[in-house]
């Protein structure tokens, strides 16, 4: 018995139509007349070019699996949700599924912001597939679960960000359905809610329900997935065990987890102004490390071709950690004097110095993005461009001492300790 | 090239004697309907069961079509009312005394207003279904269900309106002593041919609508015209009769004087209610057929 199975799916899309999706009576009446000499013509390419956004896909899931679907962006992940979801249709292919289906592509879907927040569980319920007796039975728990019972009867328009996120995911953790697809919406809320929501993401993984869960996120995909698939430019690419699916994901191009590299402009993430070319981690000699001693300084070191003179761009690096939490962020415009310097076309190096006995062990997840402002363009970004690990050996130097157990924090500081002792007494 | 729709069919789950055995520790397996998704042939079949079991979702969408629009104003259910009383009495004034068009056996005034009532209806319907499907433009890229629901939810929300000006229109007939008759009978059938005519219209303008945006610009004035077409401000007996065949044609010629028939007592035309029947039942399956047709590629297009 298996839940889903795919085969051989394949999807496509017209390049035309993505940059015009909707057209003037007037333009299609210019087309259909232009169609009938095409139609004597042998070879017509027809008009526009075509993506695969999916191609030749094809995967089972059993019942009560829980898989991660992983790839970068434009991989087709979102595509192949939203064929899984009939939201649209293959051009290809064949999909089976087995089960009452529920889709989370995004929190809130179908808010109403004048309508309070009872009415927009039972709206938004009804949306999502739940049955009015379904909604009424896990009202209390939706209610619980976000924590908004004082202002259940509040319009919604004036909730804040917070409250509308942990509404939208309380609704969509309570579904009655056997097949989840979600798509990346754990993101939202503080820390707190967060902790809650993956809770509930691996309780419904236990009480045996299908989910597909697709995310950037590797950490959190590690944590809730037993299986990976990954997707490279509408392709499935690897299908295991979710560490292997991410290691190999993480390893794509060079072979290292430290090292990103995308060796032409042309075939380089980025826009018209900007394409990344590199993001390395370096130790304290300069060298592509995968492990850094705690004690030692490192190096991240990104690289982009600036293609025009016309923007300031600066480079912003993300640093995550095992659990997915966001230990801190830098910018290169820190540096004074670069903020200033106009930025000439051609490859630019940044290198982001991390100070040693500062990052504490584990693995530490790096993403970069590149953007400018005035006005702000977010030119590129890539999540987990890099991963490396940090190890704290316990030969006494690092802040661990010779202490040999697990030490807690997400940071760990060498910080400098005074010891005075009285005479007597 | 031609792009393959895709058809959703369900298939009763297996039998027992079907599956193998299970292991002692199995969890016991999931036994939902199956639903199979894959490019289909070119015509497109309603699927009537996975309408049936969205038909709550039809039900809140008109819910929160009502309480929404309810909310956001001052006047709230007024504006049902308004719309067609002032109309009626720009009418009565323009072409009641200054024209001086008369209708058969009621004043002028009560008979632009049981014009005005399925019309009111019927153009809000068709407006709203016509844009509805671009404005929740975020659920259908987003969540799966019967699209059809969407257009539907935007008519049936105006039988609200409908609702609420029909009592005005009783006031109306209390005041003007006109008295019902067992012709009121027919009314429940026709507030459901018009419905039937603003869904298939709605429907189909909708779908258009996704494709080809500049239909959101062309209703309003189609609607002008469809208004003058029917004999809303005049009674179709004052067209001259070698041209009534062409008015006959407006599937809402039948239905309006039905409703004049039906409230005052006077004689159905049951020729111009059948022709007005049979143009709908071809509209709506047209109708159906377009929008099945189209469905496919509105997440994609939108």
């Amino acid at each position: 018995m298996r839940s889903i199975v795919v085969e051989n799916l394949g999807k496509q899309y017209k390049i035309g139509e993505q940059q015009s999706p909707y057209g003037t009576l007037r333009e299609s009446m210019v087309r259909t007349a232009s169609a009938i000499p095409r139609l004597f013509r042998r070879h017509s390419n027809g008009s526009g070019r075509s993506i695969w956004a999916l191609k030749e896909v094809g995967f089972e899931v059993k019942p009560g699996e829980v898989v991660g679907l992983i790839g970068r962006n434009g991989a087709g992940k979102s595509t192949l949700l939203k064929v899984l979801s009939r939201i649209t249709e293959p051009t290809e292919g064949r999909v089976e599924l087995r089960g009452r289906v529920a889709s989370l592509l995004e929190v809130g879907t179908g808010f109403h912001h004048e309508l309070t927040g009872r009415e927009n569980i039972f709206l938004n319920g009804s949306i999502m597939g739940m049955t009015r007796k379904e909604i009424v039975r896990r009202f209390d728990e939706i209610v619980a679960f976000a924590g908004i019972e004082e202002f259940l009867d509040t319009p919604i328009k004036h909730y804040s960000s917070g409250m509308y996120g942990r509404l939208g995911f309380s609704l969509a953790a309570h579904l009655e359905a056997e097949l989840l697809l979600v798509d990346e919406v754990l993101a939202v809320g503080d820390q707190d809610f967060q902790k809650k929501c993956l809770g509930k993401m691996e309780a419904l993984g236990r009480q045996g329900r299908t989910v597909i869960f697709v995310s950037h996120n590797m950490p959190m995909i590690l944590r809730l997935c037993e299986r990976a698939v990954l997707l490279d430019h509408g392709h499935l690419t690897a299908d295991g065990p979710a560490r292997d699916v991410a290691n190999h994901y993480l390893r794509t191009g060079t072979g290292s987890l430290a090292e990103r590299i995308w060796p032409t402009p042309e075939t380089a993430i980025g826009d018209e102004y900007v394409r990344l070319h590199s993001v390395r981690v370096l130790d304290e000699n300069g060298d592509l490390a995968e492990t850094l001693d705690i004690r030692n300084p490192a190096t991240i070191e990104v690289s982009y071709w600036n293609l025009k003179q016309l923007r300031q761009p600066t480079v912003t690096l993300r640093f995550i950690n095992e659990d997915g939490l966001e230990l801190f962020a830098s910018n290169d415009s820190v540096n004074r004097e670069w903020w200033k310097t106009t930025r000439r076309t051609g490859l630019v190096r940044t290198q982001c110095r991390i100070p040693g006995n500062f990052l504490a062990e584990g693995r530490i997840f790096v993403g970069a993005a590149v953007c400018s402002y005035d006005p702000y363009i977010l030119h590129t970004s890539e999540d987990d461009a890099v991963t490396f690990q940090v190890e704290d050996r316990t030969d006494g130097d690092g802040a661990r001492g010779v202490y040999p157990g697990r030490w807690p924090g997400v940071v760990r500081p060498m910080l400098d300790w005074q010891v005075s002792q009285d005479e007597n007494s | 090239m031609t792009l393959m729709n895709s058809k959703a069919s369900e298939t009763v789950a297996l039998s027992p004697a079907e599956e193998p055995p299970a292991a002692p520790g199995d969890r016991p397996s999931p036994d939902g309907p199956l639903v199979i998704i894959e490019p289909s042939k070119s015509w497109v079949a309603l699927d009537l069961r996975d309408l049936w079991t969205y038909r709550e979702l039809l039900y809140f969408l008109v819910w929160r079509d009502v309480k929404v629009r309810y909310k956001q104003t001052i006047l709230g259910a007024a504006w049902a009312i308004i719309q067609p009383l002032f109309t009626m009495v720009i009418f009565t004034l323009l072409f009641g005394r200054l024209a001086g068009i008369k209708f058969e056996g009621v004043p002028y005034a009560l008979s632009a207003y049981a014009g005005l009532l399925p019309w009111t209806f019927f153009s809000n319907a068709v407006t709203a279904s016509g844009n509805s499907l671009v404005g929740n433009a975020n659920l259908i890229t987003k969540v799966y269900f019967p699209r059809i629901v969407i257009p539907a939810a935007a008519v049936f929300a105006g039988l609200v309106d409908l609702f609420f000006a029909f009592l005005t229109l009783i006031a109306l007939m209390i005041y003007y002593r006109v008295s019902p008759s067992l012709n009121l009978l027919a009314l429940p059938a026709l507030v459901m041919l018009t419905s039937t005519l603003a869904l298939a219209v709605g429907m189909w303008m909708s779908a258009l609508n996704v494709k080809y945006r500049d239909v959101r610009y062309a209703l309003p004035f189609l609607i002008q015209l469809w208004m003058f077409a029917s004999p809303i401000i005049y009674p179709s007996s004052m067209v001259p009769a070698k041209w009534r065949w062409l008015i006959s044609l407006n599937p809402l010629t039948g239905i309006i004087e039905g409703y004049r028939s039906s409230l005052f007592n006077l004689a159905f035309d049951w020729r111009a209610l059948a022709v007005s029947s049979l143009l709908t039942l071809l509209a709506l399956v047209y109708s159906l057929f377009t929008f099945k047709r189209m469905e496919r590629r509105f997440a994609d297009i939108i």
